[in-house]
């Protein structure tokens, strides 16, 4: 009765492998971005660097709802989808993954967009004369040197992405093993009374936050002593 | 070898930055240390990053009979055989020491290796630091050493240093010296030298390239240059005159040596050097005095015959004079203005300069 059901594991599992999912796409994704906000000098940096800034201030749910309207099958994007016969993403796992990737796409580009700028141009240039060709001095020089952004924009992209519900919602509704994650479960728990099992997932989660934040600023702390 | 067949380097640049506008072409020789000496702003660090493809100015630059930029080629940084050294030493905080001097190592072939990490290790006396894991603790000289040992490791056919003393506290400076005259000696390629110290210049360059806002003013051979009145240098408080001479003798007694020089000699506290190893001396200006009939009585040792070659007013007091000594040797002498018109000084005088003092460089 109080007990986690195999429903709630399965959202928990859900949750971890969607944040996994995610995080390893951000990455992908906020890397070159990032890697172009720190050094392009074009003026629609400003532009770019808004657009990725937005949904730090737009309500999930506004997001969620353009992304509903984009991927369904009357969205740009949905008839996109349909044409390269992967069907309709709303209401799907990949759909929610889009959704995450967008929604903390800030968390992951600005700790590692500070981390190159942190870096500046003068490594780079010492890299140069050492013969290392652009890519090199990248993978060489660059990462390791933003590595504490790195980790920074892993642990912030991955929780966040644990922690969304609007977007959830908007997007994916409520389907069991595809798009129920944890903080839809416990939302229905809520809304059925069921406050035992509730409070044991949104206890969880409250742990599980603060580890995850606890582990991030002692390791800030001691990656930055290592910096200096 | 200061002949002009010799010019390994020919280059020519124009770059227009905000505020600032370089204009600079100069040829350096195939060996020997160039300095591109100037005052702060005058472009000489810009010049050097021109060279090493750094910075894109329109121009042109050949090292070595290699074109390396022209009106359609730019040979970008990482395919330039340059060794590149900054001000500030720029270790790869990331890696170890010796990481950090296998670095450019690793990047070249193995068929153009001339030098290997012992030998640095050797020249820059890195035993000590070689094994240390984190390039942070080091002290400033050391960095700037296991820089300069990380840039020779690429074999470089050209050596860009950019005041790679200038961030250092003094006793580092004085530390690293003896290194990079070491170099100098041992090097068979060249080394292009920014700086904005006079004293350094004279201890390590051979050759000038004297820049002023962006422009080149001068340039030539060191000693010739430093000895010219019309320019900047002759109204430094250190203005003086460089000799290359010859330990000659050893004064156990008085714990001096002699040293020669073409046109004549000079008595010098005692180095630690033995007979006939080259040495370089620096006598300014202002510890030369002149007198026109031989001193007798006197407490200078040194006292050298010399023809008056030219006077220049210096400031409202005082004038600089050139003479030569011998055929080839300059000196300077800064003297009051009263004295010249007592003394009734004049070009193609003989005279005798009383030189009061002079430091023994290497």
């Amino acid at each position: 009765m109080d007990a986690l059901g195999a429903d709630d594991l399965q959202a928990v599992w859900l949750t971890l492998k969607l944040a996994s999912v995610a995080t390893l796409l951000l990455l992908l994704v906020a890397t070159p971005l990032a890697w172009w906000l720190a050094h392009s000098r074009k003026w629609y940096k400003g532009l770019v660097a808004a657009l990725v800034a937005l949904p730090l201030v737009l309500p999930p749910s506004v997001l969620g709802f353009y992304l509903l309207l984009l991927m369904g099958p009357h969205g740009a994007v949905g008839e996109l989808t349909r044409a390269l016969h992967l069907g309709m993403l709303p209401f799907t796992f990949a759909g929610l993954v889009v959704g995450s990737v967008l929604f903390s796409l800030p968390f992951a580009v600005q700790p590692i967009q500070n981390a190159f700028e942190a870096i500046g141009k003068r490594p780079l240039e010492v890299a140069a004369t050492l013969r290392a060709n652009r890519w090199d001095r990248f993978f060489s020089v660059a990462l390791p040197l933003a590595r504490p952004g790195f980790i920074t924009a892993i642990i912030l992209a991955f929780a966040h992405t644990v922690g969304e519900f609007g977007v959830v919602l908007m997007l994916g509704g409520n389907i069991p093993g595809e798009t129920r994650v944890l903080s839809v479960a416990i939302y229905n728990h809520v809304e059925s009374m069921e406050y035992a099992t509730a409070h044991w997932l949104a206890g969880g989660m409250v742990l599980f936050s603060f580890a995850v934040l606890l582990s991030l600023y002692l390791a800030g702390g001691k990656l930055l002593k290592v910096e200096r | 070898m200061n002949g002009a067949a010799a010019k390994a380097i020919q280059a020519s640049f124009r770059l227009q930055l905000d505020g600032f506008a370089l204009d600079a072409a100069f040829a350096a020789p195939a060996t020997g240390v160039t300095a591109l000496f100037g005052p702060s702003g005058s472009g000489k660090t810009t010049l050097l990053r021109c060279i090493a493809g750094l910075e894109q100015a329109a121009g042109s630059l050949r090292v070595n009979g290699e074109t390396w930029q022209d009106e359609t080629a730019f040979v970008p940084t990482h395919q330039r055989p340059l060794g590149y050294v900054f001000q500030e030493a720029s270790l790869f905080q990331h890696l170890s020491v010796r990481a950090n001097l296998e670095y450019g190592y690793q990047r070249i072939p193995a068929a153009e290796r001339r030098v290997r990490l012992e030998q640095v290790v050797e020249w820059l006396g890195l035993e000590r630091l070689v094994e240390r894991r984190d390039p942070a603790r080091l002290s400033g000289g050391e960095r700037q050493r296991v820089a300069i040992g990380r840039a020779l490791l690429t074999s470089p056919r050209i050596l860009l240093m950019d005041e790679p003393l200038s961030a250092l506290d003094t006793s580092s400076k004085q530390e690293i010296l003896p290194y990079l005259e070491r170099l100098h000696r041992e090097l068979e390629i060249p080394v292009l030298y920014v700086s904005h110290a006079l004293d350094e210049v004279a201890r390590l360059a051979d050759h000038l390239v004297l820049l002023d806002r962006g422009r080149v003013i001068a340039s030539g051979a060191l000693a010739e240059t430093f000895a010219r009145l019309d320019l900047p240098m002759a109204h430094f408080d250190d203005a003086g005159a460089v000799i290359e001479a010859t330990v000659a003798q050893h004064d156990e007694a008085y714990h001096l040596t002699r040293v020669d020089f073409a046109g004549g000699s000079l008595w010098v506290g005692k180095v630690a050097q033995p007979p006939g190893n080259r040495v370089r001396a620096r006598v300014l200006a202002r510890d030369v005095s002149i007198a026109t009939q031989p001193p007798h009585g006197s407490s200078i040792s040194n006292i050298l015959h010399a023809r008056i070659a030219e006077i220049r007013d210096e400031g409202a007091d005082k004038v600089n004079v050139r003479m030569t000594v011998g055929d080839a040797q300059v000196l300077l002498s800064r003297i009051t203005r009263r004295s010249r018109d007592l003394l009734d000084l004049a070009v193609g005088m003989d005279v005798y300069a009383q030189v009061k003092s002079v430091a023994l460089m290497a």
